[in-house]
């Protein structure tokens, strides 16, 4: 089966209006850019989008959000985002707040083939509320689901043409346990290798959890927050 | 009185050798640059690293090298990177001794509230609610009050709750307190501050047993 696709617009072909989609990042760090561009070239409407935020007013899923493309937007933390407050507070976009370790979870879940898990995150606070809870050892939990998503999209540095893939620092975040939680997963790459390139020892996601794969045409990988500290002369 | 970097300075005496500890943003992050001489302490980011270290040097930032309140920082030699669930993982199973956190209000029982402000401040809980449901030693860095003069040290929160009956410690501009089965047992006193300058601040039950000792930092 062919799994290397020539760009982001080949590989996101078949992604249209209201369908499910977890993408990868954390903030705007190890995002799956080029796909997000073509989302956004597409104009498909009316998706649900699982990721930690909800990028920034002029990138990320901020794009997406720009052109009222998301419907509703599953994510752990949006700050940094005024056209999605906007929205929000304006009836225009669903949105569901979960802690970020239950959403690692549940992706982690999605792609294991585990239906459901308890965690403690959110005892005693409106995210428990619906939800089944147990006591396990004395201490209270509750039952959070695995996600049911079309697609999943995720960013790495290097991958080969079978579909395995190597992160580079810390944009490993969500994308590692985001490969392989949808029913169909595309990981773009800043370089796609011929398979027997990569050692085997060096692999953080193996091939058979991505079933599409490309090389994003350019990365800007913009920074959100510019810290730095001045040289000691 | 404290000033943020006073708080951050008597959070880091809380500090242990060996110690692995996440730093929340704001006054939390502070508390990394007053880590004891001679200490070995390895901060955690929960978006992925152990091992963080400062900002990086003008022009060598990294896009790919940041902490979870998105800032380009640095990775120390020692360090290693990995994923989100893996870190959620180090968190919910109880591998991280301490976490420093802000709050905007604190209740007796230990309750904390520090994601949202209905109608007003929807920005999420990111990992606070995973931190605060699992952590062994949760200290809490917070001013006494809020901007309109109100104690954030409540019989009980008034704010949507990130956690349960979880906080340990808490520092602010005033005083260090410890939560107990009781209420807020005050311990030490700010510098130049008095027992009834913390008494007119607190909400909740102060338990004031002796005389209380001024912080030394």
């Amino acid at each position: 089966m062919k799994k290397v696709y020539q760009n982001a617009e080949e590989a996101t072909h078949d992604i249209t209006d209201n369908m499910t989609i977890i993408l990868g990042g954390f903030g705007l760090c190890g995002l799956p850019e080029n796909s997000i561009a073509a989302l956004v070239n597409k104009g498909v409407k009316g998706l649900t989008c699982i990721s930690n935020n909800a990028g920034v007013d002029d990138f990320g899923l901020g794009l997406l959000l720009k052109n009222h493309q998301i419907k509703k937007m599953i994510a752990s933390y949006v700050g940094e985002n005024a056209e999605f407050e906007r929205q929000l507070l304006n009836g225009e976009l669903d949105v569901e707040l979960i802690p970020q370790g239950t959403l690692a979870e549940r992706c982690r879940a999605s792609a294991a083939g585990i239906p459901a898990f308890f965690t403690p995150a959110g005892f005693g606070t409106e995210v428990a509320i619906g939800k089944e809870t147990r006591e396990f050892d004395g201490k209270m939990y509750i039952m959070e689901r695995r996600f049911h998503a079309d697609f999943a999209i995720v960013k790495a540095w290097k991958g080969d043409t079978n579909g395995n893939l190597i992160y580079r620092a810390a944009t490993r975040n969500f994308n590692l346990p985001m490969a392989g939680a949808g029913k169909i997963t595309i990981a773009e790459v800043e370089e796609l290798v011929p398979a027997g390139e990569l050692d085997p020892d060096q692999i953080h996601t193996p091939g058979i959890f991505v079933k599409r794969i490309f090389q994003g045409a350019k990365y800007e990988k913009r920074i959100e927050k510019i810290t730095v500290r001045k040289r000691e002369i | 009185m404290l000033d943020k970097d006073g708080i951050a300075k008597r959070i880091a005496k809380e500090l242990q050798d060996g110690f692995y500890v996440n730093l929340g943003i704001g006054i939390p992050t502070l508390v990394a640059n007053y880590v004891p001489e001679g200490m070995n302490v390895t901060f955690q980011s929960e978006n992925g690293m152990l091992g963080m270290g400062p900002f990086p040097y003008e022009g060598e930032q990294d896009a790919d090298v940041i902490n979870a309140g998105k800032q380009t920082v640095t990775m120390l030699p020692g360090g290693v990177y990995f994923d989100s669930a893996t870190s959620f993982a180090m968190i919910r199973g109880e591998h991280v001794d301490l976490t420093v956190l802000g709050a905007m209000e604190v209740s007796e029982k230990g309750d904390i509230a520090n994601w949202k402000i209905p109608g007003k401040m929807v920005k999420g809980m990111g990992g606070a609610m995973d931190l605060v449901a699992s952590a062994k030693n949760i200290i809490v860095a917070m001013q006494h009050e809020n901007k309109a003069g109100e104690s954030k040290l409540l019989p009980q929160c008034t704010l949507p709750l990130t956690g349960i009956g979880c906080v340990k410690k808490i520092v602010t501009e005033l005083a260090f307190l410890e939560v107990t089965e009781d209420g807020f047992k005050l311990l030490e006193r700010a510098p130049g501050v008095s027992v009834d300058d913390i008494k007119k601040a607190t909400l909740g039950k102060l338990i004031i047993e002796g005389e209380i000792p001024e912080m030394v930092i």
